[in-house]
C-alpha cells in the first residue's frame, strides 16, 4: 500500500472501513510530508505527538468491524485560536505561549467523533487579527503556489497545509474573510457557515458578534463532509440555539444551478484586472449551465469596512481584556507595579496588529465617542443587513458571485506596513460577516500561475444550498493541479 | 433640612442551583477557595455564557413584586473594566441605554405615606473577592477567591426618594421581607445583600457611598453622611460630588480616589447571549408568584379579624404564615395566631438571642422581631434545625429530598 494523500474525506473513511487505506501510514506519509515541506511553509506551529498512535487505533478498529465514522483516520490541522485538549493554544501569541486549555472546542470534540485525528495547531495571524499570517508571533507562513507570497490569513496555517497536503482537511476561523481569503490564495475552499451554525464553544473570541469556525478543505465535499460532522445546535453556545440538527450539507451538491438567479456586484468585476476578468468568467460559467446572472447594486456596500474595523476593535477591546498577564502571560514578576500599570505594561508586549485594534477597540465605544463610531457601526451593519435582505428577496438571488480577494496573493512583506491597503483587500469578504450569511470561496483559476479563488454569498441559515452551488462552480473551474514543492 | 437618598442594592439569587452562566454551584459559601470554578466562569479562552434560564425567572419575580414592568426582550451588556476580580475583565450586566432591555423598570414601593420608585431591576454577575493582607498567604498578598465569580446578582436602584435614614431601614425591612418571600435569596448570608447609596442635602451635590456589606451599616453610613454633608453647609462649605467608601470599624465614610469614580465603561452589546424574549413567560411569572405581603396582611384582617399589629408580624414571615395557614381551621385562628406570634417566635428569639454574637440584619419594622435576624453564617446550630434549600416558586414544605450542602437558613428551621 502506498499512501495517497490527496484522497477525499469520503475515499479516505472508506478506503480504512474497508482495509484498502492504512490510516496510520496515510497519517506517517502526513508527518513525513510535514517533516520535508514545513521548514519552508511554516503551516504548523505544534504537532500532536499523538496522532500516529490514534491512526493505528483506528485501524484496528477498522479491522475489528467497528464503526469508524464518515471521516474515519483523517489528518485533521486546526487553527490555534481553537482550543484542544492535548497540547498548546496559543492563538500565535507569545501572551498564550504556554497556554494549555483544558477541554476541546465543540468543533474539534464532534470531528474527532467522527474519526479525524487532529494532527497538530496551525499558524495564524496573531490573535486572527491579519490577513496574511506575517502578523503571526511565530513568523509568517509561504504560500504553496509561490514560497515568495504570503497564503493569505488570518487562517494562513490552515489553507498552507491542506493545498500542500500536509493534511486532509483543515479548520479555520473567519471574522472578516479570514477562512475565505487564505483559501483563494491557496486555491483550496473554505466556508464561513451562517452565523450560529457551529458552535463557537473553544473558539478564542476575538469579535464574538460575527465570527464562525468554517471548514477548509480541498473540494466542496469534503467541506461539507465536515459541516456535517461539526455543525448544529451546541448547549455550550448560546448562539447556536437556531442552527437545527447538523447534517444535510451533502444534500444539494448534485442539484446544479438550473433556474437560480446569482447576483453579481457590477462594481467588484473590474474587467480591467486579471481577476475581475475571470469574475466575469464565473459568472458566465454559472449561466451556461442554467443560472440567470443580474447585476446588484448595494448602495451602502462602501460603509462595510469601516464598520467591520469599528465592530471589531471594539469587540477585540472587550474579548481580549482578560489577557493582563495575570492569569496566562509572560514571565514578568509584578514587583514595582500598580496593578493598572502592569497590566499596560504587559499588554505592551503583544504585536503591533493587535495592539493597534486594542487601542482602537479602547476608543471607539468610550463616553462621548460611543455615538460616532460604535453606536454609528452598529446601525450601518444593521442598514447593511437590511440591504442585502431586500436585495435577496426582491431579485430572488440564490447567492451573489465576486472574487474573493480583489487582487491575487501578493509578496511576503509587501503590504504588512500598510494597514489601511491591508483593510482594503477585506472589501468583499467582511459583508457576509456583518449580515450573518454563509460565504464560500471556491478555487476559479490561476492569474500570472497564482491562484484566485470566487466568493458566493449566500441566504442565512442556507449553507446547504449555498455549498450546492459551490460545487457547480468548482465544477467549471480550471483545471488548476496542484503547487509545484 | 431635608435630605434626598437613593439605594443601588445588589442582591444574590443564593437559593438558585448555579451561577449565572455554568453549572458551578450559586452558594459558594464554605468552599475553599477557588474550588467552586471552571472553564465559564474563570472566563478561560473560548468559553461562552450560558444563561441560566431559572435566574431570569426568579429576577423577572423580583421585578414584578416591585412593581415593575418587564420588557418583552432582555439583553445583556458587557462592563468593560480591568480589577483582580473579573476573570474576563469586563462584568455581563444590563443596561437600559438602547432602550428598556434589563429585567425591569419603573416600579414603585410605599415606604409609609411615601412612595419610592425603582428605576430599575438589572440581573448581571458577581465578581470574585478579593482577599487583602494574609488569610491563606503572607502578610502583603493580596488573593483573589473566583468561587463567588458568576454568581447570580440582582442590581435594584431606586429613586432619590427617600428622606433619611429611618426610610432608608423602613424600605430594606419591605424589601427584605419581600425577597424572603418570595424565596429568592437568604438574606441572612453574608455578602448576600450589598448597597451603595446616593446621598444629597437640599440643593448640594450628590454623594455616592460605596462598599456598605450589611443592611444595619447602610443606615449608619446614610445617617454619618447626611450629618458630614449638613456640617459642610453649616461651614459654608461645598460638598464635592464623589464616591466615599464606609468604613466599617470607622463608621464613616472616607472619600475614595476620584479616578475610580471617572471609570468609562464602555459599554458594549454582550452577543454571546442573544435577546431573550420574555413575553410569553412574564404572566406565567406573575401568575405563580407567593401570595404578597400585603395581601396577606389584608386577609389576615379581614377574613380572620386578626389585629393589626399581629397581622403585620405573622404576614412578612413566609415561613410562620404558611405554618399558620395551614393550620387554621376558621375557629383556631385567634389562638394559632397567638401562639405563633408569642410563643413560638417569643422562643426562637430567646433562643437566637443566646447563640448569636453578631447582628447583621437589617432594621425591623417590628420591635419584638429585631434580633431574631441576628445570626449570621457563623451560626451552625448542631441540634434541631433541619436546613432545606428552599424550592422555588415557595411551596408550602420545603422539599426534604435536597442534600443540604449550604449551611442552614435561619427562616428554615420551622419545618424540622
Ligand atoms: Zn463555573
Amino acid at each position: 500500500m502506498t499512501a495517497n494523500l490527496a484522497l477525499g474525506l469520503a475515499e479516505y473513511a472508506e478506503g480504512v472501513r474497508s482495509g484498502d487505506v492504512s490510516a496510520e501510514e496515510q497519517m506517517a506519509a502526513t508527518l513525513e510530508r510535514i517533516a520535508r515541506h514545513d521548514g519552508v511553509l511554516h503551516a504548523y506551529v505544534s504537532l500532536d505527538p499523538g496522532a500516529l498512535g490514534e491512526a493505528a487505533r483506528v485501524d484496528r478498529d477498522a479491522r475489528a468491524g467497528r464503526d469508524v465514522g464518515p471521516l474515519a483516520g483523517a489528518p485533521l490541522a486546526v487553527k490555534d485560536n481553537i482550543c484542544v485538549s492535548r497540547g498548546p493554544t496559543t492563538c500565535c501569541s507569545r501572551m498564550l505561549e504556554s497556554y494549555r486549555s483544558p477541554y476541546d472546542a465543540t468543533a474539534v470534540s464532534r470531528l474527532r467523533g467522527a474519526g479525524a485525528i487532529v494532527v497538530g495547531k496551525t499558524n495564524m495571524d496573531e490573535f486572527a487579527m491579519g490577513i496574511t499570517t506575517e502578523f503571526s508571533s511565530f513568523g509568517p507562513s509561504r504560500n504553496p503556489w509561490d514560497t515568495d507570497r504570503v497564503p493569505g490569513g488570518s487562517s494562513g496555517g490552515s489553507a498552507v497545509a491542506v493545498s500542500a497536503l500536509e493534511c486532509a482537511a483543515a479548520l479555520g476561523s473567519d471574522t472578516g474573510g479570514s477562512v475565505r481569503n487564505p483559501a483563494s490564495f491557496c486555491s483550496i475552499v473554505g466556508l464561513k457557515p451562517t452565523y450560529g451554525r457551529v458552535s463557537r464553544h473553544g473558539l478564542v473570541s476575538y469579535a464574538n458578534s460575527i465570527e464562525q469556525i468554517g471548514p477548509m478543505a480541498r473540494s466542496v465535499r469534503d467541506a461539507a463532509m465536515m459541516m456535517d460532522a461539526m455543525a448544529g445546535h451546541d448547549p455550550m453556545d448560546d448562539t447556536t440555539r437556531r442552527a437545527g440538527p447538523a447534517g444535510g450539507h451533502t444534500a444539494h451538491l448534485r442539484d446544479g444551478v438550473e433556474g437560480l438567479v446569482v447576483g453579481v456586484d457590477a462594481r467588484e468585476v473590474d474587467r480591467s484586472t486579471c481577476v475581475g476578468r475571470a469574475a466575469r468568467r464565473a459568472a458566465g460559467a454559472l449561466e451556461s449551465l442554467g443560472a440567470s446572472v443580474v447585476d446588484v447594486d448595494l448602495a451602502h456596500e462602501g460603509l462595510s469596512v469601516a464598520a467591520y474595523y469599528v465592530l471589531t476593535a471594539a469587540e477585540a477591546g472587550s474579548n481580549l481584556a482578560r489577557y493582563d498577564n495575570i492569569r496566562y502571560g509572560y514571565d514578568m514578576p509584578p514587583d514595582g507595579y500598580e496593578h493598572g500599570a502592569y497590566v499596560t505594561a504587559a499588554r505592551s508586549r503583544l504585536g503591533p496588529e493587535v495592539q493597534r485594534r486594542m487601542i482602537l477597540g479602547g476608543f471607539v465605544p468610550s463616553a462621548g465617542h460611543a455615538g460616532r463610531y460604535y453606536l454609528k457601526a452598529l446601525r450601518a451593519r444593521d442598514v447593511l443587513a437590511s440591504e442585502a435582505d431586500s436585495a435577496f428577496s426582491s431579485r430572488g438571488l440564490a447567492c451573489m458571485l465576486s472574487p474573493t480577494v480583489p487582487v491575487p496573493p501578493f509578496r511576503v512583506g509587501e503590504k504588512i506596513d500598510d494597514p489601511v491597503e491591508l483593510f482594503r483587500m477585506d472589501s468583499n469578504t467582511v459583508l457576509a460577516n456583518l449580515t450573518g450569511r454563509p460565504a464560500v470561496s471556491v478555487p476559479f483559476t490561476l492569474c500570472d500561475g497564482l491562484p484566485v479563488g470566487m466568493q458566493l454569498v449566500g441566504r442565512a441559515g442556507e449553507d446547504a444550498r449555498l455549498l450546492g452551488v459551490a460545487a457547480a462552480l468548482e465544477g467549471a473551474a480550471d483545471d488548476m493541479g496542484v503547487p509545484a514543492l | 433640612m431635608s435630605a434626598k437618598i437613593g439605594l443601588e442594592i445588589h442582591c444574590q439569587l443564593t437559593t438558585l442551583n448555579s451561577k449565572l452562566f455554568c453549572a458551578c454551584r450559586a452558594d459558594y459559601r464554605g468552599m475553599a477557595p477557588n474550588t467552586n470554578v471552571c472553564a465559564t466562569c474563570m472566563g478561560l479562552p473560548g468559553t461562552l455564557p450560558r444563561l441560566n434560564g431559572e435566574a431570569v425567572r426568579r429576577a423577572a419575580a423580583i421585578a414584578l413584586s416591585l412593581g415593575c414592568e418587564v420588557p418583552g426582550t432582555l439583553r445583556f451588556f458587557r462592563k468593560n473594566y480591568f480589577y483582580p476580580d473579573l476573570p474576563k475583565n469586563y462584568q455581563i450586566t444590563q443596561l437600559d441605554l438602547y432602550g428598556p432591555s434589563s429585567v425591569g423598570h419603573g416600579g414603585s414601593v410605599a415606604v409609609g405615606d411615601r412612595t419610592v420608585s425603582i428605576e430599575r431591576v438589572q440581573l448581571e454577575e458577581d465578581p470574585g473577592r478579593i482577599v487583602y493582607g494574609g488569610e491563606g498567604g503572607s502578610a502583603g498578598d493580596t488573593l483573589v477567591d473566583y468561587n463567588r465569580a458568576g454568581t447570580p446578582l440582582v442590581e435594584i436602584v431606586t429613586g432619590p426618594d427617600m428622606r433619611g435614614a429611618r426610610e432608608v431601614r423602613e424600605f430594606l425591612g419591605i424589601l427584605h421581607d419581600m425577597l424572603e418571600n418570595l424565596g429568592v435569596s437568604d438574606t441572612s448570608l453574608e455578602g448576600a445583600m450589598r448597597a451603595d447609596a446616593n446621598v444629597s442635602i437640599e440643593g448640594g451635590n450628590r454623594v455616592e457611598i460605596k462598599n456598605v456589606t450589611s443592611f444595619h451599616d447602610i443606615g449608619r453610613a446614610v445617617e454619618y453622611e447626611i450629618a458630614r454633608q449638613a456640617g459642610n453647609v453649616e461651614h459654608g462649605l461645598e460638598t464635592v460630588q464623589e464616591t466615599r467608601q464606609w468604613d466599617e470599624r470607622r463608621r464613616t465614610t472616607v472619600g475614595a480616589r476620584s479616578k475610580e469614580a471617572d471609570q468609562d465603561y464602555r459599554y458594549l452589546i454582550e452577543h454571546d447571549i442573544p435577546p431573550v424574549g420574555v413575553s410569553g413567560a412574564v404572566a406565567q411569572i406573575r401568575a405563580s408568584l407567593p401570595e404578597s405581603i400585603a395581601s396577606r396582611r389584608r386577609r389576615y384582617a379581614a377574613e380572620d379579624g386578626m389585629q393589626a399589629q399581629v397581622a403585620d408580624v405573622l404576614s412578612s414571615e413566609p415561613h410562620f404564615a404558611r405554618l399558620y395557614d395551614a393550620a387554621r381551621t376558621g375557629e383556631n385562628s385567634r389562638e394559632l395566631a397567638n401562639i405563633i406570634t408569642t410563643d413560638l417566635m417569643g422562643l426562637l428569639e430567646t433562643r437566637e438571642a443566646r447563640d448569636c454574637s453578631r447582628w447583621s440584619g437589617p432594621a425591623r419594622r417590628s420591635p419584638r422581631r429585631s434580633t431574631r435576624w441576628a445570626c449570621g453564617p457563623s451560626m451552625t446550630p448542631a441540634r434541631s434545625r433541619a436546613p432545606s434549600r428552599r424550592s422555588w416558586p415557595p411551596t408550602q414544605r420545603p422539599s426534604p429530598t435536597r442534600a443540604p450542602r449550604r449551611r442552614p437558613s435561619t427562616t428554615s428551621w420551622a419545618w424540622s
